[in-house]
């Protein structure tokens, strides 16, 4: 079940969803080892863009391509090379750090979950709050541990919808380099948001989304 | 296979895990389904003695609502968090999703029956016990088919709206053959005489339910999750 | 499709003008009198009912696994058609009943199964009025599971208990009311396939609409 694209390819990709067209004819690639930001207001597409790279929404038209690989012949091996972090976060407020986690490790199929685990936590800096349900922590804490979760199964495509909305300037910034290291390793980092000042002096490229088209 | 049996028993071991942790689920529906007994009891006895047959009824009534309760609730957990979205994008596949989830749901209304059943037979005097084999096929095969349909329509009614009233109205007519078996069959077992071919008979009518109905829905759990 | 449209619609206009004359020429029943000529608008109403439900149905189970946008307007067409000949069957049933059994509803299988699978269109549509967007995929897995619930429920009410006029009535049908009865059958089916196709039609002039207004934005 090994699976590996070295860009990822939109080609006039269109949704629409009854009258109401999200997005235009967009087109984009996106290469590994390159972080990729998505500007635009709320309601430009963003996330529509986002959750169609993500395979969990079909275009109306348009390719998607991940290397060779399209989306619908993908299937569950394309998907264990995605990496997803949504504004919601997918943390279960009830179960600990730790929990959350290796849930998520068991789910990708990984192996030595526990030396995993004990990595991420400590990427995150939550190694002391481990066993804490997830309910009692701050926005921030909850993003890096969310961010150390889409990563755990070091993901090629990694998708991020406004990760910065929330945080303070020092998790700005710690998130901000745990992004560079993602793209040092390799990933194709696409995020979206609507703050310009957040991702200054991180991204290899960025695009502008105006009504589901890209800006030229 | 092992890796979709691994799958399903990953999903299934955190809703058990969730729900040992909060146990919001369990007492909630629990106390729900004491809460309808007693109702319907109001409705059904008469001088003190309750009416005749009325026992089966009331029991599979109050697993029918609480059944639907404890789905909405078990998936509205996974609507906070957007937790739902992280499971789809997982490359765990969807019917091991399904089954994931269903055997969770089975195990709690496990517990809230475990609980019921006896009360039920306590508070109607009506002999559920007498044929303990027959009432646990009965009372699992019921539960499974009512479960099995219940997870596929909570699961797509997670995005929609107005799923809260969605999820009754869509369940249970879908589910009228599993409480009619499961009524008819328990009252044939309380009859002074039971009539146990009749029970066989309803049993198997909700052992072929079940096999359709759980197939029908790891058939259509995908295109129904995909938009 | 299309071509047969306007023939078929004079020929049901036709049939349903004429239908009346057959009706009232056609032998009064020994028991019932004028009462008993409600079957022949009850039971072609609901031939055509389970008709145009397995249609909604079969067209709901494409719709899903091949995401043809046709498929879904044969289904929600369906389903509109299924709910409103189902309310003819359920209005005229219990007529007939009153005077025949003495009861306006029993619980037998047929009229059961008829009212759960009415209850599970009606749930059709209202999930795809009220269930917000992406509702139509919803909607399509309902009506998949309500066909197939259908002989389930009509065993286990079978076994519970009839009541109903067996199947045999009709074969058993007096000579002179076999006649004007199948003339309804086909009357009523006639008229349920135009209003099907029109409906259709609407759906898909409905869909062409919010294309022309994606066209305009660009």
């Amino acid at each position: 079940m090994t699976l590996d694209f070295q860009e990822l390819r939109l080609v006039d990709v269109t949704r629409t969803f009854g009258r109401r067209r999200a997005l235009h004819k967009v087109s984009l690639t996106a290469r590994a080892g390159t972080i990729t930001a998505l500007l635009g207001h709320n309601g430009a597409g963003k996330s529509t863009l986002l959750s169609i790279a993500a395979t969990l929404l079909h275009v109306s038209s348009g390719v998607v391509q991940y290397g060779d690989v399209s989306a619908h012949a993908g299937g569950a091996a394309l998907r264990s090379r995605i990496g997803l972090l949504g504004h919601d976060l997918y943390l279960y407020p009830e179960l600990s750090a730790a929990e959350n986690l290796a849930f998520f490790a068991r789910i990708y199929g990984l192996d030595s979950v526990d030396a995993r685990v004990d990595a991420a936590l400590a990427r995150a800096g939550l190694t002391d709050r481990r066993d804490e349900p997830v309910a009692g922590f701050s926005r921030g804490m909850r993003q890096k541990l969310a961010v150390e979760r889409a990563l755990i199964h070091e993901p090629r495509l990694l998708l991020l919808d406004e990760p910065f909305t929330g945080l303070d300037e020092a998790a700005r910034s710690a998130l901000r380099e745990r992004l560079k290291v993602a793209r040092e390793a390799g990933a194709i980092v696409l995020l979206t948001t609507h703050d310009v000042a957040a991702i200054e002096g991180l991204t290899d490229a960025s695009l502008l989304l105006v009504d589901g088209k890209l800006a030229a | 296979m092992r890796a979709f049996a691994r799958s399903v028993w990953v999903v299934t071991r955190k809703d058990i895990l969730i729900e040992t942790r909060t146990r919001e689920i369990v007492f909630t529906t629990l106390f729900f389904a004491l809460a309808c007994v007693i109702v319907f009891a109001f409705g059904f006895v008469r001088e003190g003695r309750p009416m005749d047959d009325v026992a089966a009824g009331i029991l599979w009534i109050a697993i029918a609502f609480s059944g639907t309760l404890a789905l909405g609730r078990a998936f509205e957990r996974e609507r906070q968090g957007e937790t739902l979205r992280a499971l789809l994008i997982a490359p765990i596949d969807r019917p091991a999703l399904y089954l994931g989830k269903l055997l969770g749901i089975l195990l709690l209304l496990a517990v809230v029956e475990i609980i019921i059943v006896p009360l039920v037979a306590l508070m109607f005097q009506a002999p559920l016990f007498e044929h303990p084999l027959l009432m646990l096929g009965l009372l699992i095969t019921g539960t499974v088919g009512f479960a099995a349909v219940g997870t596929l329509f909570a699961a797509m009614l997670v995005r929609a709206r107005s799923r809260d009233v969605m999820l009754p109205v869509l369940l249970y007519p879908i589910t009228v053959p599993v409480i009619i078996a499961g009524v008819r069959g328990t009252a044939a077992l309380l009859q002074p005489v039971a009539d146990l071919p009749m029970a066989r008979a309803w049993l198997s009518m909700l052992v072929f339910f079940d096999v359709v109905f759980v197939t029908l829905a790891l058939w259509t759990f995908e295109p129904v999750m995909t938009e | 499709m299309k071509k047969l449209f306007v023939p078929m619609t004079v020929v049901a206009a036709a049939m349903f003008a004429y239908a009346p004359f057959m009706i009232l020429g056609a032998p009064y029943e020994a028991t019932m009198g004028l009462v008993q000529k409600i079957f022949y608008f009850h039971v072609p109403s609901a031939m055509a009912m389970f008709l145009v439900a397995g249609i909604s149905g079969t067209a709901a189970g494409i719709f899903l696994f091949s995401r043809k946008p046709s498929a879904d307007r044969v289904s929600v067409a369906a389903a509109e058609l299924t709910v409103m000949l189902g309310l003819i069957v359920m209005i005229t049933g219990p007529l007939w009943a009153r005077k025949a059994w003495g009861v306006w509803w029993q619980w037998d299988a047929r009229l059961t199964s008829t009212l759960v699978m009415w209850m599970i269109f009606n749930a059709y549509l209202l999930l795809r009025r009220y269930g917000g967007p992406g509702s139509d995929k919803l909607a399509a897995a309902v009506a998949l599971f309500g066909m197939a619930n259908v002989p389930f429920v009509y065993w286990s009410v079978n076994v519970w208990r009839t009541l109903h006029p067996k199947t045999t009535v009709v074969p058993t049908l007096q000579a002179g009311m076999r006649g004007p009865f199948w003339f309804c059958v086909l009357a009523f089916v006639l008229v349920s396939m135009v209003i099907l196709m029109l409906r259709v039609e609407l759906e898909k002039r409905r869909q062409q609409l919010d294309e022309l207004y994606l066209a305009v934005e660009d």
